[in-house]
């Protein structure tokens, strides 16, 4: 009897488990079905096709008015940059809130915990007219540039994420570098060649998860870049989908998968680390 | 090296704060000049040591952070939008260069002349007072009409110096060339006004900087600035209108003028139903597989783990998208699916319910890997001892888990839940690429639709079709701000995380 019990646990539990897995699949699949699916439209889809043809990925170099190639290149350069600025500041920030005593430091932390509390993309209108009045007096930063999109990025990713590494930087241990400057070495040679080597778990895990955000990020981005060819890979997918969303599901589907690729690569070879990351209090961007 | 870095960013700051210098943007360079100043105390005092880490950050938080939230308080204390887009100086000088034909006006006959590059003069004689002008540029010099340089053949002037007199045909060639042509003349404007004849305009406005008011010069009428529009004591609007600061007015028309409170508190509500049914639903199911799987017993559970966080693996953007295509109404593959097994067909994106259950499952999708990756690392942090206590104690398993496991769970997830809550609650992404908001509501005078939350909203009135409505836009911001300050406020006392963090200072 107690034996049976357990049985009928344990189907219920593989029932439930792979619905789930099932239901997280069901457009991966679908979507990889239609970008190796000859016919390319949307209707009439089926899961399995007769024929396979890679048509759809060669699109993707070759359509001259949706350029995917640029838009991801763009956006993988936006958040490459964003991201690493945003890390090297936050590391500054962090080893002189962890490290040194000055005045207006408790301050200073928690100005930066209260201001962060609410999200700076909120005042995109602000964000949008500051742009549009930088750009007339220096054109390379202003709106539709990528400068001007990364320096909004930077904006939104300081508070948390100095506050996130600055816990870290608490947790090593001040000998290290004393020795370091006994040793004669500055102050910043040993945040340098000590601290830094010594925080690569949480460096990684800020750059990965403003990497993530930003690459996927498109409210600003949307505002921000106006011309087709400074696109994010982000606002060029919704402005083609919504004009010519039916006919061209298919290179839709292949640049789908092109786009998800380096997210993927990213979270799975560095699955442990950003899964701690996240537990730690973030919430996906 | 110390040196290098200062004389190359003092340059640098210092080109910036002439160009700022020169643009008057005096928030922005203050900004700049305080960073300077710092990092020029950073780098020279040994006391300011600790600058040298702090101030690079600062500098952006304080440019992209601070300044955008007060300029955007600013904003929400305007006018500023369409209508009201110029500053006040920009739209006097439009009105000041707006001309009218008196109907008493001096008439000019005329005779164009042009030479080989094109350029254009006038011979303009006066009806009234039969004096001669010549255009000069922009002004109208007397000439004698028996000057040497004017050229006569058989009594008509056929040339003066190089420039050629026009035929009529090639003036009504040019025509649109010569309407263009305007010359100072007394205080007035001589311009073409009909093929036979110049006229003399006069400025239609005057204005009067000591009274701070615009004078129409026809009718005498004088309008003053009131809210950012030049209007007459009969209420007579001059259009446009310039920004300027009318107060709280954004926020009592949001909350009281019915064309924009009515579909305002539509969004307002769903948007609270929206962020607390997907933190329920991604957190049942987050939940309930964090359990399923938190089991010794179960063979590869790291590897269905793996499985289950692909949704949150792709990015947002691009899984929102593709469910877009999956939902369509007519061509999708789920009602495809439907029509074949219940002959049913739903109008996902058009009927304002379905539209919202779509856009609830969606995010479920998109939403319960996270919950259940918290839930999961929640579950293993509860000491397996308890459970042995209680099952001595003789405690079942549905006891057990609302006793212990979900009182515990509570203590550490609450505050994720709340984050999650604030997260949706400004999840724009989601609204944004799958419905756009929409179905629209009908008969709303702003661009609402049914499933627009604040922040959808907050972005049609900024950037939609409908004209950039900045300053109610930024209003309705504020008000998010103090709905999400609040929700973080609440969360802080949850997890006394604050008293801890200021101890740990």
């Amino acid at each position: 009897m107690h034996n049976k019990v357990r049985i009928l646990k344990r189907i219920i539990q593989y029932a439930v488990i792979f619905t789930a897995i099932a239901f997280a699949f069901f457009p991966v699949i679908w979507i990889v079905s239609a970008s190796i699916n000859p016919g390319g439209t949307l209707y009439g889809q089926k899961l399995i096709p007769e024929k396979s043809t890679l048509e759809h990925y060669k699109m993707l170099f070759t359509d001259k008015r949706y350029p995917f190639m640029l838009w991801l290149w763009n956006s993988l350069k936006v958040s490459v940059i964003a991201s690493s600025i945003t890390v090297f500041l936050c590391a500054l920030a962090s080893y002189a809130f962890s490290r040194f005593h000055f005045r207006g430091r408790r301050a200073g932390l928690l100005t930066l915990l209260l201001i962060q509390m609410f999200p700076v993309m909120l005042a995109f209108v602000a964000l949008y007219l500051l742009l549009l009045w930088i750009g007339k007096y220096f054109p390379f930063m202003g709106l539709n540039t990528h400068p001007g999109l990364i320096l909004v990025y930077l904006g939104g990713a300081l508070g948390f994420n100095t506050w996130l590494m600055k816990g870290y930087f608490d947790t090593i241990p001040h000998d290290l570098e004393e020795a370091a400057l006994i040793d004669g070495a500055t102050r910043f040679q040993a945040f340098v060649r000590i601290i830094l080597p010594l925080a690569r778990p949480i460096l990684t895990v800020i750059f990965i998860l403003t990497f993530i955000g930003d690459y996927s990020e498109y409210l600003l981005a949307s505002i921000i870049l106006t011309g087709s060819k400074k696109y994010t890979l982000a606002v060029g997918l919704n402005l083609f989908i919504t004009s010519d969303y039916a006919r061209h599901w298919g290179t839709f589907a292949a640049a789908s998968i092109v786009g998800s690729l380096p997210v993927l690569i990213i979270f799975f070879s560095l699955q442990k680390q950003i899964i701690s990351g996240l537990t730690g209090g973030g919430v996906k961007g | 090296m110390k040196v290098i870095t200062l004389g190359i960013s003092n340059a640098m700051g210092l080109w910036a704060a002439m160009g700022l210098l020169q643009a008057k943007g005096w928030g922005v360079l203050a900004v700049l000049i305080a960073g300077l100043i710092g990092l020029n105390v950073a780098l020279l005092s040994k006391k300011a040591y600790p600058l040298r880490y702090l101030l690079p950050g600062l500098i952006f938080f304080g440019l992209m952070v601070v300044y955008p939230i007060i300029y955007n308080i600013n904003i929400s204390f305007m006018n500023y939008g369409t209508g009201n887009i110029l500053s006040k100086a920009q739209v006097i000088s439009q009105f000041t260069n707006e001309y009218y034909q008196p109907e008493k006006s001096e008439r000019f006959s005329y005779q164009i002349f042009r030479n080989k590059e094109g350029d254009l003069r006038v011979l303009l004689i006066s009806k009234t007072s039969k004096k001669a002008y010549l255009s000069v540029g922009k002004h109208l010099e007397p000439i004698d009409l028996h000057a040497p340089s004017l050229v006569y053949e058989g009594g008509k002037l056929v040339r003066i110096g190089d420039y050629e007199r026009m035929s009529m045909i090639q003036i009504i060639q040019n025509l649109a060339k010569i309407q263009d042509l305007t010359f100072k003349y007394n205080d007035g404007l001589v311009k073409f006004s009909s093929v036979t004849e110049f006229q003399v305009y006069k400025p239609l406005y005057h204005y009067d900087e000591k009274r701070d008011v615009l004078i129409d010069l026809k009718t005498k009428k004088v309008y003053r600035p009131i809210d950012g529009t030049f209007t007459s004591s009969d209420g007579e609007k001059l259009s446009p209108g310039f920004r300027a600061y009318v107060g709280f007015r954004n926020f009592v028309d949001i909350l009281k003028n019915p064309q924009i409170s009515g579909p305002f508190m539509r969004v307002f509500s769903w948007t609270f139903i929206w962020a607390l049914l997907s933190v329920l639903a991604t957190f049942a199911l987050g939940l309930s597989l964090a359990i399923l799987l938190n089991d010794n017993t179960l063979r590869f559970r790291f590897l269905y783990r793996t499985l289950l966080i692909i949704p949150y693996v792709i990015p947002g953007f691009i899984s929102i998208l593709i469910w877009r295509g999956l939902l369509n109404t007519n061509f999708g593959v789920i009602n495809d699916v439907l029509q074949k097994f219940f002959s049913m067909k739903i109008p996902w994106f058009q009927d304002p319910f379905w539209a919202k259950v779509a856009l609830l499952f969606v995010n479920l999708w998109l939403g319960f890997p996270y919950m259940m990756l918290v839930s999961l690392g929640a579950l293993q942090s509860i000491p397996p001892e308890l459970y042995e206590a209680a099952r001595i104690d003789g405690a079942g398993s549905w006891q057990r888990f609302y006793s212990i496991t979900f009182p515990l769970l509570m203590i550490s997830l609450a505050p994720l839940l709340i984050g999650s809550f604030a997260f949706n609650f400004n999840n724009f992404t989601v609204i944004y690429l799958l419905t756009g908001g929409n179905p629209p509501i009908p008969g709303s005078q702003t661009p609402a639709g049914a499933t627009d939350i604040l922040i959808s909203y907050t972005y049609k009135l900024a950037f939609g079709g409908a004209g950039a409505q900045y300053g109610y836009a930024a209003a309705i911001s504020i008000i998010i701000f103090f709905i999400i300050g609040t929700i973080s406020a609440i969360n802080f006392r949850f997890t006394r995380r604050l008293e801890e963090m200021s101890e740990n200072l």
